[in-house]
């Protein structure tokens, strides 16, 4: 388990406790955080999953491997180098206490 | 009380309104109604990581099942709707009662094809794959050591091709057409396909036409060529593509020709009545087209929630698809109708390339194969109007990025 927290623009945050093993993209949707769409899945080919990750966290979120690198050039907010797409992103108990930020585009 | 929104078909694009129609803070009721027994899901894992046994039910679904009523969603799975009755403003349902709506949404989807019962289509061992309750069919006999043909070289075809040969299953597609692929991608993009699962060890069978499948004991056993020979097999997979499911929607006089007819806002032709998903047809570049893809699902389903809200927008995103066969991920952006030239880039990387298509001078769609960086910038030139020169776009040395920069 990890809580996970989405902070959104506006201030307003969502925290769930999150199973090990589900990307957070998954997290998102079934805890009904805005703008986090997944709409392909998981499988890298819509970056509709985007995030910024608190920069405290970003060591111990992993890498950003060559297709997410590419897929983050497609995002609706342009990428920051603080840019993860959420379903690379798996839950476990390391994570426990992540902060992401959620991109609102217009 | 006032009436609902009623939505039909509780899949992909009913998903996509609900979220939407729910995230603009609309207080205006909704009714889903599915006749499957699950909340709308994923279809795509079907014939990839589910098939493979690699994602659990419950990762396949849109939205938890709980999402729906902490949303004030109304849902009736199990339940499927058989008549619009668009005078009245109502629609019935198999159980019998009737339901008034204020505005329905069609999102009805589509069929899985089988081959006809006179040819075998009926028999047992047979299967097609558009549901979960299909992979409940056919996984138990979907085992290592199996022999398994499959009915068409198309994306579900090869993809079920490439699970059978992860589980160990022996696998051969036969494919009527000249090439598998045919009807979606150019030449280029099937040869690699092809290669592909010849190097995996499947059999394929181009230009293969089936009298009828070969029966023994009720049970499909194999199946018989024009040629004279026939292909014994353990169980047989219907690829042969989809129907849309517009029946309702014909018994209502709604327009509809290969798909139920809508306009730029997904409005059928009763103003009270919205379609969205693989049963819509619809006009892109003065042509009437029809897709099958979660994008066209998931964008006319948020479209739908928009145009309700009273938003002034039209369809037009580009349409973009993806297919995962064994390692190997193809991306596709745009729609490739009309090309009359292609143009091979490689990529940086072994196993790597992309067909960039062109009708004239113009970009209509790129194939990334392996190749997210083709697929990405191909998609912003082809998004903002982009026509790059075909000779800068085959040099694998040229620079997408800077290219689709302008
Ligand atoms: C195996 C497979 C793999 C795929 N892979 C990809 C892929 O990799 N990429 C991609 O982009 N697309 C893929 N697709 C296509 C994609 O899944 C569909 O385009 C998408 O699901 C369409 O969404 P929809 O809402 O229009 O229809 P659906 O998701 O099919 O939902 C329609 C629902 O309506 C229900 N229904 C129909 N009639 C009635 C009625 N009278 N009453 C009540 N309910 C009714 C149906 O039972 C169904 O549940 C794949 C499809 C399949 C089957
Ligand atoms: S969900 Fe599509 S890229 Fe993450």
């Amino acid at each position: 388990m990890a809580k996970i927290t989405w902070k959104m623009q506006d201030g307003t945050v969502i925290s769930a406790e999150v199973k090990d093993g589900l990307n957070l993209m998954e997290a998102a949707t079934a805890n009904n955080v805005s703008h986090i769409m997944g709409e392909c899945g998981g499988c890298l080919s819509c970056a509709t999953c985007h995030v910024f990750v608190a920069h405290e966290w970003l060591a111990k979120t992993g890498e950003v491997d060559d297709i997410e690198d590419a897929m983050l050039e497609m995002t609706e907010v342009e990428r920051e180098e603080n840019s993860r797409l959420s379903c690379q992103i798996i839950a476990s108990p390391e994570l426990d206490g992540l902060l992401l930020h959620v991109p609102e585009p217009e | 009380m006032a009436s609902p929104i009623v939505i039909i078909g509780a899949g992909q694009a009913a998903a996509s309104f609900v979220s939407r129609h729910t995230a603009l803070g609309s207080t205006q009721p909704l009714l889903l109604i599915g006749e499957e027994s699950h909340p709308p899901y994923q279809r795509p894992p079907l014939s990839k990581k589910y098939l493979l046994g690699e994602l659990e039910r419950d990762r396949l679904f849109i939205r938890p099942l709980d999402w729906y009523a902490e949303q004030g969603v109304e849902t009736r799975f199990n339940t499927r709707v058989t008549e619009i009755r668009p005078a009245a403003r109502q629609i019935a349902v198999a159980a019998g009662d009737i339901i008034d709506y204020d505005r329905l949404i069609i999102c009805t989807g589509s069929s899985a094809r089988n081959l006809p019962a006179e040819i075998g289509g009926g028999l047992d061992a047979v299967f097609t794959l558009r549901s979960i309750a299909d992979i409940d069919r056919l996984s138990p006999e979907f085992r290592t050591g199996r022999r398994l043909l499959i009915v068409g070289g198309g994306y579900i075809g090869l993809e079920a091709a490439a699970a059978g040969r992860q589980l160990g299953l022996e696998v051969t597609v036969i494919e009527m057409a000249e090439r598998i692929m045919q009807r979606v991608a150019a030449r280029e993009t099937s040869n690699y396909f092809r290669h592909l699962h010849s190097s995996h060890g499947v059999e394929i069978m181009e230009g293969a036409e089936m009298i009828r499948l070969v029966e023994a004991g009720g049970r499909a056993c194999g199946a018989e060529l024009t040629s004279g020979e026939i292909i014994d097999a353990d169980l047989v997979l219907i690829g042969i593509g989809g129907s849309p499911n517009i029946e309702l929607a014909q018994a209502a006089n709604l327009e509809c020709d290969t798909g139920i007819r809508v306009d730029g806002a997904c409005r059928s032709s009763d103003p009270y009545i919205y379609a969205a998903g693989d049963c819509t047809s619809f006009e892109r570049n003065g042509q009437q087209i029809r897709l099958e893809s979660v994008q066209n699902a998931a964008d006319q389903g948020d479209l739908v929630a928009r145009v309700i809200a009273g938003e002034d927008v039209s369809y037009t995103a580009l349409p973009w698809f993806w297919s995962d066969q064994y390692d190997c991920k193809l991306q596709i952006a745009g729609l490739n109708i009309g090309y009359d030239q292609c143009v091979v880039r490689p990529g940086d990387k072994d196993q790597t390339q992309s067909i960039w298509y062109y009708s004239g001078d113009r970009l209509l769609a790129v194939d990334a194969i392996n190749d997210p960086k083709a697929y990405v910038f191909g998609r912003k030139m082809i998004e903002s109007g982009m026509n790059p020169r075909k000779e800068s776009v085959a040099s694998p040395d040229s620079d997408l990025r800077a290219i689709a920069k302008g």
